[in-house]
């Protein structure tokens, strides 16, 4: 009797097309082509500020129109879902706290990072004047 | 009224015959207390002495009947005929060899859990006589959900990582290498430190997350590997500060 294991090929272009967890875990890394964009932009709005205030303008300026809005609107709705929920979500996994014989529960934790997330956001529209 | 049945769709491979694995079709009846195993038990007994596939306890425990089921990882004898259509297809683990029908070569998944050394690696041997390693039950509810694991290689199936990086230390080998870092009996750390913390340990892990949500017994091996990344971060800084430890 001959062994001849048989090893299944897998596609590398379309794996993640077999089910819904791949798929969404793809929707995530992708995320990363926007971290990308914004970080291109963050340097971009550091090099206007540092040259003065007519290259600051001319940066905001650029950012006012209706493709940016999109790109600045659908951003915000991916780092949402897929950084902000979803981190925040799995943060308990990669942090759990136990005290005592007892581990705190998950919610405490996921809690916790909405209350921090919170208080940054409010110290970050305060020092922008915003409130 | 005729008897309800459910139809199987079940990958055969017969390695002296087969080019390639095919499936093959098997009417079953259906009861409502059935697990598939039941029904696999059933072709093997009643339609087909042909058909190959592990299985032992039936009770969740050993581990041993682990197969893609309406593509998805899970325990033949931890799923029900009543949650399934009345059709059902049958494929062995995803990502592993095929040795023959239903039953995968482990060899790989066996020589990266004997790598991570997955025992106690106690401070000082100790006779018998000496008397148990104390513990208490809070050094033991660090590290108690990790011993659950029953090496049934769903995670691995599941793994998109594994399926396309054959080199990857893979989840369960590496969380049960986190239950006996976490083990306060056990000075082992360092010692699989050269298989934990290499790339094609801890750090080829991208977070999908499918481990945990296939794990038949709630291990969760995705924490296990994100708490050693936050682990082998902190070591690495530590090494590296003025006034570290070398």
């Amino acid at each position: 009797m001959s062994r001849q294991p048989y090893i299944r090929p897998i596609s590398r272009t379309t794996w993640y097309m077999r089910n819904g967890r791949y798929r969404r875990y793809m929707l995530r890394e992708v995320t990363c082509l926007l971290v990308g964009l914004y970080s291109f932009l963050t340097i971009w709005a550091l090099a206007a500020l540092a040259a003065g205030p007519d290259h600051w303008n001319g940066f905001l300026e650029s950012q006012q129109n209706r493709p940016m809005i999109i790109v600045h609107t659908v951003s915000l709705v991916f780092f949402l879902i897929y950084m902000t929920f979803d981190w925040f979500k799995l943060a308990p996994k990669a942090m759990p706290v136990q005290l005592g014989e007892k581990k705190l529960p998950d919610s405490v934790i996921v809690i916790g990072h909405y209350a921090a997330w919170v208080v940054v956001s409010l110290f970050v529209f305060w020092l922008a004047g915003v409130i | 009224m005729s008897e309800r049945t459910v139809e199987l769709e079940i990958m055969r491979y017969d390695p002296e015959q087969d080019e390639t694995p095919h499936f093959q079709t098997y009417t079953v009846p259906y009861h409502e207390d059935w697990v598939i195993l039941d029904a696999i038990n059933y072709v093997k007994d009643e339609l087909d002495r042909t058909l190959s596939y592990r299985w032992s306890c039936h009770m969740a425990v050993c581990g041993s009947c682990g197969m893609v089921i309406n593509g998805e990882p899970v325990l033949a004898c931890h799923t029900f005929l009543r949650d399934y259509p009345d059709s059902i297809r049958i494929e062995p683990l995803q990502n592993f060899p095929i040795e023959r029908d239903l039953v995968v070569v482990m060899d790989d998944f066996m020589d990266k859990l004997d790598s991570v050394k997955p025992y106690l690696v106690p401070r000082e041997e100790k006779s018998v006589d000496d008397g148990e390693h104390i513990q208490t039950p809070a050094q033991l509810n660090k590290f108690k959900q990790y011993t659950l694991c029953i090496n049934c290689t769903l995670c691995y199936a599941a793994c998109p990582q594994y399926a396309h990086n054959a080199g990857f230390v893979g989840p369960a080998a590496l969380a049960l290498a986190h239950r006996y870092n976490l083990d306060s009996r056990d000075v082992g750390r360092s010692a699989r430190e050269d298989v934990v913390a290499s790339n094609p340990g801890i750090w080829e892990c991208s977070f999908v997350g499918a481990c945990s949500e296939v794990c038949p017994k709630s291990v969760d091996p995705a924490a296990a590997i994100q708490q050693m990344k936050v682990d082998g971060t902190i070591e690495w800084w530590k090494q590296r500060l003025p006034g570290g430890k070398s």
